[in-house]
C-alpha cells in the first residue's frame, strides 16, 4: 500500500467530508492510502497577493513546516483552493531566502521549514503516478457513457506557475473521466470562475455565474458536472438552484472523487445535495443511495 | 546573582521597586505597596483575574502569565490587564440545534485566524489555543471542548490576537454545545435522576429536613469520611 | 463613462502609482490598454469600472480608484493574469488597491453581515482575508 501525507483543509474536514470519504475509498482500490497530518491549520483559503505581506503566509508555512518535520516530501490535497494556496505560498517563501528566514524566525515554535515539500493535488497523483491505465483496470462499474462536464474553476490551473494543467485547455479531468468510462463534455465555461468567496458578499454574482456555467455545460449535452473544490461545489449546487428557482431542474454536480469512487467500486459517499444527481446516475444504471 | 533572600528590582508600570526574591508577581506588587482591588481574585491560578504581561531585561519577547502564579524576577517589567473588553455574542443554548456549528456564525472573526500562534504563547495555562480556534473554524466541536477545557478566561489571548478573536468566548461556546448536545450521555446520571424523580430518596430527605440544626451538626460531625 | 476625468496636477499623484506598484509588484505602465483582461473577466458586468479602467486610473495616479466598487467584485480568479499579453498580474493590482483602502481602515464588508452559518468556511475565510482590514 502506497502512502502519502494528506492535508484535508477546513472545507473537506467539515461539509465537504464526502469528497474525502470518496477519495479514501477510491484510493484504497488503487492501492494508496492518505495519512492525515496529525495537527494542521487552515491554509488561509486565498493566497495573499501583496508583496509585503508575510503574516498571511504564516498559516501555509506552518503546514509545510509540519509536513517536512513529519519526514514527508509530498503533501496531498483534495481541495483545489488549498492546493493553490499552499503551492504558491511554498514558492513565495522559498524563492527568497530572506522571506524564508523571517517566517522561520517568527515560527519559532515550529521546526524550520527549509523548502522542498511538494504540494500535490490528487488529480496530479492520478495522472502522473497512479496512471490512467491503472485507473481503467480498477474500474468495476464503468460510467456507461455518462456525459460529464469537467468544471475546473480557477485554482487548479492558474497561475501557470502553480497550475497542474494548461489554463485555457486543460485535459486532466477529461482524461480521468474517459478512463472511468464517462464521456467528457468540455465547456467554454469550464475554466471560468464560479465567484468563489464573492458568494458571501454578493450572492447574486455567484448565482449568475452558476447559471452561466451550468447552461454552458447543458448546451454541450452534459448531464452532470464534476468539481474539485468545495466552494465551487457549493456555488454550482446551492447558487445554481437559487438562480434557476422552481422552473429549471439544473445540472447536478459531484466531486470528481465521488465519480472515481463510484467507478472503481468504492463508496461514492453521496450526500444530501440541493440539486440531486441521483436521477441522472440512475438513468445510466448507476443507482446510488445517500447514506443516512 | 541574587539568592531567594536577596532583594530584586522589578518595574511595575514603569516604576522601580526593590522586593525580596522568590515572591509571585502578585505578592511582589503587594510588597511594593500596591493594594489590589482589580486584577486579583482566587490567588490560586483558577479565576483568571490577574492577567499580567511582562518583559525580561535584554529580551524582546513579551510574556504573559497569571500574577499569582508567575515568580517575579530581577529586572522584570510588569503591567497588568485587569479587564479585557470582549463582547459575548448572544446565544440561547436551547435554540442551538445539536447538529449546528453556530460558532462561525456567532463569532465570524474566527475566520480571520492566521495561525500565528500568538494566543498559544500568551496562555498561562499552556493550552493549545490556536488549535482549538482552528477546530472551531472547521466545526470540530469535541476538539474545541477538549483543548479549551482548562481555560480560566484570563483574556491574555484575546488581548494579543492580531485577528481580534476572543478565544475564551469561542471555547466556552464550544464546551457548552459539547456538554449539552455532543458529549456521550452519562447512564449513571440519568439513572440517578430517575431514582430521585420516583421518590427513592424522599424519605431520607424528609428526615433531614425535619432535623434540628444541632442534630444536623452532630450528624455531620459523625459522618463517614473516606481515607 | 459619464464622468470627465480631470487631469489637474493636484489630482495626479505619482506617489499613488508607485505605492500600487510596490504593493503589487507589477508595473502598471506595462499595460497598453488592450482590454483582454476586461473581456475575459467573469465579473466585469458587476463592476462599476472595468479592470483595464482601474489600471488606467492607477497609471494616472488617481486615488479615486480607491472608491470604486470594482476591486471588491474581483475574485482573484487570475483569468486576466493568464491572458495579459504584457504579463501584468491585474489581480495583484486589484489586491493592492483593496489593501490601500483596507489599510486606511476602510472596508466594504463587516464580517457580522456575512451569513456564516449557511456558507462554507472557505467563503467566510476568503472574505475576511480579502475584504476586511
Amino acid at each position: 500500500m502506497n502512502s502519502i501525507l494528506y492535508y484535508p483543509g477546513c472545507g473537506v474536514a467539515d461539509q465537504a467530508c464526502s469528497m474525502e470519504a470518496a477519495a479514501r475509498g477510491a484510493l484504497a482500490a488503487l492501492g494508496w492510502e492518505m495519512e492525515e497530518m496529525s495537527r494542521w491549520n487552515c491554509c488561509g483559503t486565498v493566497y495573499s497577493l501583496a508583496t509585503d505581506d508575510l503574516m498571511r503566509h504564516v498559516g501555509p508555512a506552518r503546514v509545510l513546516a509540519r509536513a517536512q518535520d513529519a519526514g514527508h516530501e509530498r503533501l496531498l490535497t483534495l481541495c483545489s483552493m488549498c492546493y493553490n494556496t499552499l503551492k504558491r505560498a511554498e514558492r513565495f517563501l522559498t524563492e527568497d531566502r530572506d522571506r524564508l528566514e523571517r517566517v522561520n524566525a517568527f515560527l519559532d515554535d515550529e521546526p524550520d521549514y527549509t523548502g522542498g515539500v511538494r504540494v500535490v493535488h490528487l488529480l496530479e497523483l492520478v495522472r502522473d503516478e497512479i496512471g490512467y491505465e491503472a485507473v481503467e483496470e480498477a474500474v468495476q462499474r464503468p460510467l456507461a457513457g455518462l456525459k460529464v462536464s469537467p468544471y475546473y474553476g480557477c485554482t487548479l490551473t492558474r497561475p501557470r506557475s502553480a497550475g497542474i494543467d494548461d489554463p485555457e485547455n486543460p485535459r486532466v479531468l477529461e482524461d480521468l473521466l474517459m478512463a472511468l468510462g464517462a464521456e467528457p463534455v468540455s465547456s467554454p465555461q469550464g475554466v471560468e470562475c464560479c465567484g468563489a468567496y464573492l458568494t458571501a458578499t454578493s450572492p447574486e454574482i455567484a448565482r449568475r455565474r452558476a447559471a452561466d456555467i451550468s447552461r454552458a455545460a447543458a448546451a454541450g449535452g452534459a448531464e452532470l458536472m464534476v468539481t474539485s473544490c468545495p466552494l465551487c461545489q457549493y456555488n454550482l449546487d446551492t447558487r445554481q438552484k437559487e438562480a434557476r428557482g422552481a422552473s429549471g431542474r439544473g445540472v447536478p454536480s459531484l466531486y470528481f472523487t465521488q465519480l472515481l469512487a463510484l467507478a472503481v467500486g468504492a463508496d461514492p459517499a453521496m450526500d444530501e445535495q440541493v440539486i440531486d444527481p441521483r436521477p441522472v446516475l440512475a438513468a445510466r444504471g448507476l443507482a446510488v443511495e445517500v447514506k443516512a | 546573582m541574587s539568592t531567594e533572600q536577596d532583594n530584586i528590582r522589578i518595574y511595575i508600570m514603569g516604576k522601580a521597586y526593590e522586593v525580596p526574591g522568590g515572591l509571585t508577581i502578585m505578592k511582589a506588587m503587594e510588597y511594593a505597596g500596591y493594594r489590589l482591588v482589580r486584577g486579583v481574585g482566587c490567588r490560586g491560578g483558577f479565576c483568571g483575574a490577574c492577567a499580567t504581561v511582562f518583559r525580561r531585561a535584554g529580551d524582546y519577547k513579551l510574556y504573559a502569565d497569571l500574577a499569582c502564579q508567575a515568580t517575579a524576577e530581577d529586572e522584570m517589567y510588569i503591567a497588568q490587564i485587569p479587564s479585557v473588553p470582549a463582547e459575548r455574542a448572544p446565544w440561547e443554548l436551547s435554540e442551538l440545534a445539536p447538529e449546528d456549528n453556530p460558532i462561525l456564525a456567532l463569532y465570524p472573526e474566527v475566520a480571520r485566524c492566521v495561525a500565528c500562534n500568538t494566543c498559544t504563547r500568551a496562555c498561562p495555562q499552556e493550552l493549545e489555543v490556536m488549535d482549538y480556534i482552528q477546530a472551531a473554524l472547521r466545526g470540530d466541536i469535541p476538539q474545541v471542548a477538549e483543548l479549551s477545557f482548562d481555560c480560566v478566561q484570563c483574556g491574555l489571548c484575546a488581548m494579543r490576537c492580531p485577528a481580534e478573536i476572543v478565544h475564551y468566548h469561542v471555547g466556552q461556546l464550544g464546551r457548552r454545545i459539547y456538554g449539552a448536545y455532543r458529549a456521550p450521555e452519562s447512564g449513571h446520571l440519568a439513572a440517578r435522576v430517575e431514582e430521585l424523580r420516583s421518590g427513592a430518596f424522599d424519605q431520607e430527605l424528609d428526615k433531614l429536613e425535619r432535623m434540628s440544626k444541632d442534630d444536623l451538626v452532630e450528624l455531620y460531625r459523625k459522618r463517614d469520611v473516606e481515607g | 463613462m459619464a464622468e470627465q476625468l480631470r487631469l489637474a496636477k493636484a489630482v495626479l499623484s505619482a506617489q499613488f502609482a508607485r505605492r500600487v506598484e510596490e504593493l503589487s509588484g507589477q508595473s502598471p505602465y506595462r499595460c497598453y490598454q488592450c482590454g483582454k483582461c476586461s473581456a475575459g473577466c467573469p465579473f466585469a458586468d458587476s463592476m462599476d469600472m472595468l479592470p483595464n479602467q482601474v489600471l488606467r486610473l492607477v497609471q494616472l495616479g488617481d486615488e479615486k480608484v480607491l472608491e470604486t466598487g470594482a476591486p471588491w467584485s474581483c475574485a482573484s480568479c487570475l483569468a486576466c493574469e493568464v491572458r495579459c499579453p504584457r504579463g501584468v498580474d491585474i489581480a495583484k493590482v486589484m489586491e493592492a488597491v483593496r489593501l490601500l483602502a483596507l489599510r486606511k481602515g476602510e472596508s466594504p464588508v463587516t464580517l457580522g453581515s456575512v451569513p456564516a452559518e449557511r456558507l462554507p468556511q472557505i467563503a467566510v475565510v476568503g472574505v475576511s482575508r480579502k475584504m476586511t482590514p
